[in-house]
């Protein structure tokens, strides 16, 4: 079994809120990332997403905008953050990673040799902001000879036809865009978050989880009433930035006393 | 199969296919909260597109408003110089706005108009779409707002201050390389976050289908104006076409009428910047590989790990690192030519018009007029080469005065 789909059914089982949390490879320095993802994964975070720096960030508000630049100023590639994956599994085989990027690296990489190296690094999933279903075909075929799932966006406009469409091809999870806006967005309306989930859930058996404009504890607990897990990211970022002068222990630090009451909180909602 | 069969088996009115595609390239590469705002308007257009009272419509403003047709203007003094084939000129300069853009804007203006949508977001390189995206939500008293990279906000002040005449607000971007490409970024970003009152007009021929059919669809008069021009002066077709390619949308403006009139030669330049071989230019088509940018599968300039470099060029207008990706399909099938000219070389073209023609081309423009003058040379008197001059080069003062080191 993948390890996404092991880790959510076992978080389901425990009545047990998924924690997800975004990085940017290569961000703020590149001894940072490997770090960090160990002690978010000591603070209970449940899924890494790893994100890929592209120069057009189009899906990305100014504070992830900025992590990609400076990962970019530091050589970040697709290629390293394949590396910095290998290397997280030396010593850990059970967090899930998942990849989040734009289409244009892994098209210049190539689908085929892509997919086998991210495989071989021990990578499960991939999310490809601008790749929609009606794109997604090839690549997703080489995919699924190795086992990656391919994770998709729904988004507060996507139609019910679309999101068949979308749900026809996805696996993993599904990562519900919870605004209509780029990353870090401050408009997060939780009612409304409810109904679309109530009305996605109709349609999926899939775990569903909510990111975009979760920054505490409390925006957390209230996404995660209905969702499957919550995605905290431009928080993280934000918060490595600001500290990107310190060691990468400290730097670790502050993206943990930032998840570790947001963790709590999911918590109390065990049932 | 002969040359010809194999041409005449292209149907090119058919292109896009149904998802968007030219070929390999071309679709839909954007996030999931745009992609139903894209079928919004996929479905809005098909619609539209033959509806008789939307067409009269939009012939009308492009009539009374933009004031076309544009002529076709024969630079004999220009051509006797050079010694070979005559040259045409599309004088799209003369348009409303000066330049080809607004034939654009005018037709967006109308779906925005129809959709219902209260306020207008656009991009701009060298200033001439927001001017015209500018002219046409002054008319109708929509809301605009123009995305516009810090370094081009700098090189093209005066078409920045027209946009705030006309009430548009201009954001200067400072993210990634200040230029068009991350003007675009930023605009996509706002029409995300604005997606339910907010129409995007698109400037060129680029960006996620229906775009690039549906800038392409508007710029379509200019061809058909000089294929009709130059039967009625010449008695014939032309045996070249020549364009600048920024995005692409002046050219296959030109180029898309004449496709399949397979006697005519079509030429595309590129920015060469300082020069191809310096790496240092916007020229994807000469020295690019296939991408996804914007939202759809082009030539691209990048690196060997797919980020975007940036692109240089003299002319803000062709500082981009992609281009429409209907013309990626053309270069790959063979049916028009991709050349690129550098700064130096069409600074010398925009002198030599304004002197012997006394015409000022936009800088853009320059470019296709200085491989024109190559090629004409290369042609015989009797022969004949139809160039777009896509707009004048009034926003250029600034830049040509700085290059000569002169404060204006
Ligand atoms: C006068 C002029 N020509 C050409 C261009 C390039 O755009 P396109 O390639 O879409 O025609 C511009 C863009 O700003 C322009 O202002």
């Amino acid at each position: 079994m993948n390890r996404i789909e092991s880790c959510l059914n076992q978080a389901r089982q425990d009545g047990r809120k998924a924690l997800v949390a975004y990085i940017v490879n290569g961000d703020p320095v590149p001894e940072a990332t490997l770090t960090t993802m160990h002690a978010m994964v000591e603070t209970g975070v449940d899924i890494i997403e790893l994100g890929v720096p592209f120069s057009d960030p189009m899906a990305e508000g100014p504070v992830i905008a900025l992590g990609h630049e400076r990962a970019l100023a530091n050589k970040t590639s697709l290629k390293s953050t394949m590396a910095v994956v290998k290397e997280f599994r030396q010593t850990n085989n059970h967090t899930p990673v998942v990849l989040m990027g734009y289409a244009n690296p892994v098209e210049r990489m190539g689908y085929q040799t892509f997919a086998q190296n991210a495989g071989d690094a021990g990578v499960d999933g991939l999310l490809t902001v601008d790749l929609p279903a009606e794109e997604a075909g090839p690549l997703n075929q080489e995919l699924k000879k190795v086992g990656i799932e391919n994770i998709f966006l729904l988004a507060p406009t996507t139609t019910p036809e679309r999101a068949d469409t979308i749900m026809g091809v996805a696996s993993g999870f599904l990562y519900y865009v919870s605004l209509k806006g780029v990353t870090g967005a401050g408009h997060l309306d939780v009612t409304s978050v409810e109904e679309k989930l109530a009305a996605w859930r109709g349609r999926t058996e899939l775990p569903i989880c909510v990111g975009f404009g979760i920054k505490d504890a409390d925006t957390a607990k209230a996404i995660a009433r209905t969702a499957d897990g919550a995605v905290v990211g431009s928080v993280l970022v934000d918060a490595m930035g600001k500290a990107a002068d310190q060691s990468a222990e400290d730097i670790a630090k502050a993206v943990c006393d930032l998840l570790q009451p947001i963790r709590a909180g999911l918590d109390e909602l065990k049932d | 199969m002969s040359e010809v069969e194999k041409q005449a088996a292209v149907d090119y009115s058919q292109f896009p296919d149904s998802r968007g595609h030219f070929g390999p390239y071309g679709g839909k590469f954007v996030s999931e909260t745009l992609m139903p705002a894209l079928e919004e308007l996929e479905q809005m257009y098909t619609r539209l597109k033959d509806d008789p009272a939307f067409q009269a419509e939009f012939d009308k403003d492009l009539a009374h408003y933009v004031g076309r047709p544009s002529p076709l203007y024969h630079a004999e003094r220009w051509s006797e110089q050079l010694g070979g084939a005559q040259i045409y000129l599309k004088r799209e300069d003369l348009n409303h706005t000066g330049a080809h853009k607004v034939n654009n804007t005018i037709g967006q203006a109308l779906l925005a108009k129809y959709s219902g949508k209260s306020r207008i977001i656009a991009e701009t390189g060298a200033g001439q779409h927001g001017v015209a995206s500018a002219t046409v939500a002054a008319r109708l008293g929509l809301k605009c707002e123009v995305y516009m990279g810090a370094e081009d906000v700098q090189r093209q002040a005066l078409n920045v201050y027209r946009m705030k005449l006309l009430g548009a607000e201009v954001h200067a971007v400072e993210s990634g390389s200040r230029t068009l490409k991350d003007a675009m970024n930023e605009a996509m970003r706002d029409w995300v976050t604005n997606v339910d009152d907010t129409f995007y007009i698109i400037g060129t021929v680029a960006g996620p289908h229906p775009y690039p059919q549906l800038v392409r669809d508007f710029q379509c008069v200019i061809g058909r104006e000089a294929r009709q021009q130059c039967l009625d002066m010449t008695g014939r077709l032309p045996d070249a076409l020549v364009a600048c390619v920024g995005g692409g949308s002046n050219a296959i403006g030109l180029f898309h009428p004449f496709l399949s009139d397979d006697s005519v030669r079509i030429y595309g330049v590129e920015a060469g910047g300082y020069g191809v071989e310096t790496g240092q230019h916007a020229a994807p088509l000469n020295d690019g590989i296939p991408g996804v940018l914007h939202g759809n599968r082009t030539y691209l300039m990048e690196d060997e790990d797919g980020q975007i470099i940036e692109t240089h060029s003299v002319s803000a207008g062709l500082d981009y690192p992609g281009v429409g990706p209907e013309h990626s399909w053309l270069k790959d099938i063979g049916r028009a030519e991709y050349v690129a000219i550098n700064d130096d070389e069409a600074m010398d073209a925009f002198r030599t018009l304004t002197r012997v023609e006394g015409i000022m081309p936009a800088l853009e423009s320059s470019h296709a007029l200085a491989y024109a003058a190559k090629l004409a040379k290369t042609m015989s008197k009797d022969e004949t080469i139809v160039v777009n001059l896509s707009g004048r080069g009034d926003k250029d003062i600034l830049t040509v005065a700085a290059i000569d080191g002169i404060e204006v």
